[in-house]
């Protein structure tokens, strides 16, 4: 008769009880393919790991942030004066909000580039597009958080946007606002919006995105997967834990220190207080991530032909928006083959736009 | 037939409407004259500009004369009131027959003075030109003729902007201002002033021009015992600390004009603690170093610098924290309040007592240390995070080279290899 340990007894309790036996065995099976652009692998954990880091210093920011337009930019003073290490939490906030949103953009591009979001990936790749989709609403909402008058005004300009599109756009700029201007309603819902509706999403999204990435592993590259098939040998393989896990874990200490760094020696501008009756300060302009199509609605004229030109932006944002979602169903499984080329000068053409306006609407 | 009939009646309907128009729109004069050339010519064409023209008045309101009639000789005939060309000293009379007739200018503009004609009476032009000296201004020298417009029109010779130029065509002329053995520096000297620079290079038609201090139809040198009035009615306090000061009297008895004693009259420079003492200093043109007004000008000067100076440092170390992303806003605000009170001791200094800059002064510098000192915990607390940060990222540097170390350790093992290039 052999006498149990007291650690085999609690692993005992705990595989009846949790049954993580299974889990174990699925990690030790599961592997990460190696080739020249496994780099690119680690942007989604990245992401992940910036999405933890929001989490936690949100809650921190919970602890003192008020959502009213008369205490809102108080209390965030309140916090980066007043409070230990509050400017450090809520500097990390901001600085890692931003870095999220560009780690999502690096990841969303190496997917495209890479063909990651072929059969049977089609799923995964619209959770993540809604995922993207919801960092911005989370950037859009936050931004107007801490009740500053750039804030204030971006976030007219946006809402005045939404207004512009056809039959709902009043609808929908008065359900954004809470009202016809932006005011008091407009914090108290973007605040809203901010700490339970999108978290609510973004984790239901999370979940299924995490979900289909274990179930169907990590794609390979069409090029890797023909160049091995030519050579007749499988495509070398990395297992998942611990090799690939721990330089992932490098990877977010990488990200921690340059988080750390821009928070210590940049901290996020508190700014002035807003005020309503003011008039909008000159060169006002949203996050970087939103200057590419707010400077192209600025390039466009007021009249297009018959049609008024901000809502043409909009209608080509919104159809641009929906070949990108639908990237992974262009064509029959036979086009797709040629059509995989379009998808790249799509991508390109894209991250081109993107980076070039997004300089111009900086420096503009 | 009927419709031909009808056709009929409508093109004489049309003829006599054209006809009716025609009629109504008759001006000879402007007519004539547009057909004219040169001088004769000039009149008309500038007429379509004129204010007066805008509200309905023609050539006959001011020269007489009967512009329905085609013939010049009817016309211009004296029996039908034609008056010619004003000779310029009847100009003011001419202008004010209905400037300062309150019930027709006011069914233009209710709120529009009709006093202008009775200043101009007062000012040295009005007086000159009753003395029958043609060369002093009447209204068109200032208003300009026939393209007269509203004073509040930019493009106007008496819009705030544009009036030091239009009063400098006379007054910068040494040729018209000789025989009145008037000065013609004024012009330049004011451009070297910082009402000028409000003026001109800031765009604030509210700032000081000529006639802000000489009056417009008025116009006049302000009087020796006038002149504190004159820049009082903009400098309030000024003006009654300096009527409770020593100098009042003092001035008045010497016969010499307020303020412009220290100041200057049109070029009035951007005051400083120099003018206190030092090789700008005004104060030493009357006391003598040793003297208790001397000293108490150094006392002043002392005073006024060492609030500037504190507050010039507490500036420096707030700017440099700013930069460094610290939030001082807070301090900033204080800082301003601070340099309020320089303000005040500036103003004070226009008691001449020290007691009353030093109590300004005493607040100021209790601020400026109090913002200094948030400046240095600001550049302490910076400090302190740098260092944090430093320690941070070897903290995470050591576990990177930990965490690679353990990768190489692992990989180093064949089993631990699925055959991978890794």
């Amino acid at each position: 008769m052999t006498v149990k340990t007291t650690r085999q007894r609690a692993q005992e309790w705990v595989e009846e009880r949790l049954g993580l036996d299974s889990v174990q065995e699925f990690m030790s099976h599961k592997t990460v393919p190696v080739h020249s652009s496994t780099l690119w692998y680690y942007f989604g954990g990245i992401t992940l790991f910036l999405f933890v880091i929001q989490v936690l210093t949100g809650v921190l920011l919970l602890l003192y942030y008020r959502p009213t337009p008369a205490e809102a930019y108080e209390s965030v003073q309140f916090i980066v004066t007043r409070v230990q290490f509050g400017w450090l939490v809520r500097s990390i906030h901001s600085w890692s909000a931003n870095l999220m949103i560009l780690a999502a953009f690096i990841h969303m591009f190496s997917i495209v580039f890479l063909r990651a979001y072929r059969r049977p990936r089609e799923v995964t790749w619209l959770s993540g597009v809604a995922l993207l989709g919801l960092a911005l609403g989370f950037g859009f909402s936050g931004y107007l958080l801490p009740w500053n008058t750039v804030s204030y005004f971006a976030t007219k300009v946006g809402t005045d946007m939404a207004a512009s599109v056809p039959y709902v756009g009043n609808f929908l700029a008065r359900f954004l606002r809470g009202g016809d201007e932006v005011g008091g309603a407009t914090l108290t819902r973007f605040f809203g919006f901010h700490v339970a509706v999108l978290p609510g999403l973004a984790t239901l999204c999370l979940v299924v995105h995490l979900v289909l990435v274990q179930k169907f592993g990590i794609s390979s590259p069409p090029r890797v997967e023909a160049e091995y098939r030519r050579k007749g040998t499988p495509i070398p393989q990395m297992p998942f834990f611990p090799n690939f896990f721990l330089r992932e874990l490098m990877a977010w200490y990488g990200a921690l220190g340059v988080l750390g760094a821009l928070a210590a020696l940049f901290p996020w501008e508190l700014g002035e207080k807003a005020d309503p009756f003011v008039s909008a300060p000159a060169g006002i302009r949203p996050e970087w991530y939103f200057l590419a199509p707010f400077y192209t609605l600025k390039l466009i004229p007021s009249h297009v032909w018959i049609f008024e030109g901000e809502l043409l932006g909009l209608f080509g944002f919104g159809v641009l928006a929906l070949c990108w979602i639908a990237l992974p169903f262009w064509g029959t499984e036979r086009e797709k083959q040629d059509r995989t080329r379009w998808a790249t000068a799509l991508g390109i053409c894209l991250l081109l736009y993107l980076v070039s306006f997004s300089l111009l609407g900086y420096y503009r | 037939m009927i419709v031909f009939c009808r056709k009929l009646a409508f093109l004489f309907l049309f003829l006599g409407m054209l006809a009716v128009r025609n009629l109504e729109a008759k001006d000879s004069c402007v007519e004539c004259h547009l057909a004219l050339e040169d001088n004769l010519q000039a009149p008309a064409l500038a007429f379509t500009a004129d204010v007066h023209q805008h509200r309905g008045f023609t050539c006959v309101d001011c020269h007489g004369g009967d512009s329905s009639q085609d013939d010049p000789e009817a016309s211009m005939n004296r029996s039908r009131g034609f008056a010619g060309k004003f000779k310029r000293v009847d100009v003011p009379k001419m202008c004010a027959r209905c400037h300062s007739d309150a019930n027709l200018i006011h069914k233009y503009k209710p709120q529009q003075r009709v006093d202008q004609y009775a200043q101009y009476q007062t000012s040295v032009h009005g007086k000159r030109i009753a003395s029958g000296d043609a060369a002093a201004a009447n209204c068109v020298d200032c208003h300009s003729v026939h393209d007269i417009r509203e004073v509040k029109d930019p493009r106007s010779p008496v819009y705030p902007l544009r009036l030091p130029e239009t009063c400098a065509r006379c007054h910068a002329d040494q040729s018209h201002m000789g025989k009145y053995k008037i000065p013609t520096n004024q012009f330049s000297e004011y451009r070297k002033s910082v009402h000028w620079e409000a003026l001109a290079k800031r765009g604030d038609i509210s700032a000081p021009n000529c006639a802000s201090c000489h009056g417009n139809h008025g116009a006049t040198p302000p009087q020796v015992g006038s002149v504190a009035a004159v820049c009082g009615t903009c400098h309030t306090m000024f003006e009654d600390l300096y009527r409770k000061s020593p100098h009042q009297t003092a001035f008045a008895d010497m016969g010499m004009g307020g303020c412009v004693v220290c100041h200057g009259n049109h070029a009035v420079l951007k005051p400083s603690g120099k003018m206190l003492v030092g090789p700008q200093a005004v104060c030493d043109q009357c006391h003598e170093a040793d003297s208790s007004g001397g000293k108490s000008a150094v006392e002043m000067a002392d005073l006024l610098g060492r609030l500037e100076s504190s507050l010039q440092r507490s500036d420096e170390i707030l700017a440099v924290a700013r930069r460094s992303g610290m939030e001082v806003s807070e301090a900033l605000l204080r800082q301003q309040e601070g340099k309020e009170t320089l303000v005040k001791a500036r103003v004070a200094v226009h008691a001449f007592q020290v007691a009353q800059v030093a109590a300004p002064v005493n607040e100021g510098m209790k601020i400026s240390t109090e913002t200094y000192q948030a400046g240095v915990v600001a550049l302490k607390e910076r400090g302190f995070r740098r260092m944090g940060l430093g320690f941070s990222l070897l903290a995470i540097l050591v576990t990177m080279g930990g965490l690679w170390m353990t990768i190489r350790s692992i990989e180093s093992k064949p089993s631990n290899n699925n055959g991978g290039e890794l």
